[in-house]
């Protein structure tokens, strides 16, 4: 295999490098500021990430388009999947920034090293989402979900904050030391830590008896429990809902959509490059399992979210299932026919775009609402269509993307994949998915009725700044646009994984 | 000794691992159980570099040195979690850290 040496790999890797001098180069700035309110460190780490995009673009312009290159003696790999997700990830980041300037759950003493966490954390989901070595693997999803408990336990003063990091911890931990130790079942099999070789060698020694199946399976299992911890899927979902609800808002926006994105890519990735071999996945019927681990999520995810009267935890529920559906896709990487394993990441990537700006936005609601009326439950929506007719009318367009319903980016995306899983011949697992699509209608509904059929006790209207509306109408007008324009699913389709 | 009763031993360890953080009741208990996982998977992967790999391929034995470090890493960060709930909640018992539900 080619790969290129470290000094040569450095100029691919400078996106990286430059969000970790500017994640110190914050800590530094949050030294050297005296007043504490100062919102300089916000703004460097939004340079920062400026920075880092254009680091992105040029590598990627320098690579060429179609063509993958190997860093570091193939530790990490750089191709259009990976720089796709870079993209999407530090766009996220950027908007988790925004939303914490706007926030005021957070302690304005303590906000540097939260940016300088946020950077390291947008690092580690870089290297997931390029990483093709089981180290490499392993130490990027342990940088991510480091510094993610302490970005959940961020609020001192707030024992749900060091709740939700407690519970994020204790999960994560026993995940990740599982996943660990399927890695190392994988590694003792073909004695290789490199995805591409273990692709190689797992059918030969399989073939010659000298590992089983149902080994392959297990480690398989262990690997799934560290990877379903990321992605929220059952039964590894137990601390999603706890976490959402008492990290600050920004973060729990930021793990639903930023830490997801990265656990899916690092999925298709390690599932994709690491047991190319479809014969491999089909002798242990990966497939399956896969389907009904993703049938459950939705499900449990949907059903659960119906009583929930926080809207925070309501979201979570609501993010599970989401990661359910995209999950359906997952399941298509095990099909033996290349043409509908490529329409299976396709539709997860164009599933991903829209998922970022609908959940996203909801996110920012759930801040402006949090800062306003003081609450995060469904009460303090009432009335929120005479209080703040805009605010209501972006949230509404947000919750109906998420629910599927047409015209909306949701829509579009969900129709990406049923239809990928049709032609896959998953006739039932699209049907469960459809049915799921139907239940949340009900709890995505109650908001809408609060915010447009109740009538709060307090009339007064919430006022926001113009940078507000700015901001919300990045959200909105994708919401609105992406599935009539339908630019983004040619163009998801370029983001080919190699 | 073979391969077999270094893989044994570390099962055992592993299985012991989550076993601890299933039942105690304290949350260093728990990250000791922790600690163990972590343990058991570091020298699976020492056993199969010294038994399976050819002598100068040590990719194993790097793997498992990273792993140390990063169980040390989570650790501290653990440490400082269950010192931030002790403040909060006068408790590190798990079962008694439990405001957020439904």
């Amino acid at each position: 295999m080619d790969y290129l040496e470290n000094i040569e790999s450095l100029a691919y890797f400078s996106p990286e490098i430059v969000l970790v001098v500017f994640a110190a180069a914050v800590i530094i700035l949050d030294l050297l500021v005296k007043n504490r309110e100062s919102e300089k460190t916000a703004y460097l780490s939004l340079v920062g990430l400026g920075c880092s995009l254009v680091a992105i673009l040029l590598t990627n312009s320098i690579l060429g388009t179609d063509e993958s290159k190997n860093l570091f003696f193939g530790m990490i790999r750089l191709d259009g999947f990976a720089v796709f997700f870079k993209v999407l990830l530090l766009l996220a980041t950027a908007a988790t920034i925004l939303f914490s300037l706007r926030s005021e759950e957070l302690d304005a003493r303590l906000k540097g090293e939260y940016y300088a966490l946020l950077l390291a954390v947008t690092f580690g989901m870089f290297l997931m989402a390029s990483s093709t070595n089981l180290l490499m693997i392993f130490i990027s999803l342990e940088t991510v979900s480091l510094t993610s408990y302490i970005l959940a336990g961020f609020l001192t003063h707030s024992p749900r904050s060091s709740e939700a990091a407690f519970k994020y911890i204790t999960y994560g931990a026993v995940a990740s030391g599982t996943m660990l130790f399927g890695l190392s079942l994988i590694y003792g099999m073909t004695g290789t830590g490199d995805l591409a070789a273990i692709g190689q060698q797992l059918p030969i020694v399989l073939a010659e008896g000298q590992v089983t199946t149902l080994g392959i399976l297990i480690a398989i299992t262990f690997i799934l429990a560290g990877i379903g911890y990321k992605i929220a899927s059952v039964p590894f979902h137990m601390w999603s809902p706890d976490v959402y609800e008492g990290a600050p808002i920004p973060i729990t926006a930021f793990l639903s959509v930023a830490s997801k994105a990265a656990g899916f890519a690092l999925f298709l990735r390690f599932f994709f490059s690491g047991f190319g071999n479809s014969e491999v996945m089909q002798s242990i019927d990966l497939g399956l399992l896969l389907a009904i681990v993703s049938a459950l999520t939705m499900t449990i995810g949907n059903l659960a979210a119906l009583p929930q009267r926080n809207v925070k935890r309501l979201l979570a529920y609501s993010s599970i299932a989401h990661g359910g559906y995209i999950l359906m896709g997952a399941v298509l990487l095990t099909n033996g026919d290349a043409a509908i394993v490529d329409k299976g990441i396709g539709a997860i990537i164009f599933y991903l775009i829209v998922y970022f700006f609908m959940n996203l936005g909801a996110f920012y609601v759930v801040v402006l609402i949090a800062n306003e009326a003081g609450t995060e439950m469904i009460e303090g929506y009432r009335g929120l269509s005479s209080r703040a007719p805009l605010v209501a009318g972006a949230m509404a367009i947000f919750l109906a993307s998420l629910i599927g319903i047409p015209i909306f980016a949701g829509f579009f995306g969900k129709w990406v994949l049923f239809t990928a899983v049709i032609e896959g011949n998953l006739y039932w697992l699209a049907f469960v998915g459809l049915l799921n699509s139907v239940v949340s209608l009900y709890y995505y509904a109650r908001i809408l009725k609060a915010m447009y059929f109740e009538s709060a006790e307090d009339t007064e209207r919430f006022s926001f700044s113009k940078g507000t509306f700015a901001l919300l109408s990045v959200f909105v007008v994708p919401t609105l646009l992406i599935g009539l324009l339908n630019i983004f699913y040619s163009l998801s389709e370029k983001f080919t994984l190699q | 000794m073979s391969l077999q009763h270094y893989l044994v031993i570390s099962a055992i360890l592993f299985s012991l691992g989550i076993f601890a953080v299933l039942t105690r009741k304290n949350a260093i208990s728990i990250l000791m159980g922790i600690e163990l996982i972590l343990n058991s998977c570091n020298l699976n992967f020492v056993a199969f570099s010294r038994f399976v790999t050819p002598p100068e391929n040590i990719d194993g034995q790097i793997i498992a040195i990273f792993g140390i470090v990063l169980a040390a890493a989570e650790a501290a960060v653990f440490l400082a979690i269950i010192l931030a709930i002790y403040r909060e909640f006068g408790s590190i018992r798990p079962d008694e850290v439990d405001t957020l539900k439904g």
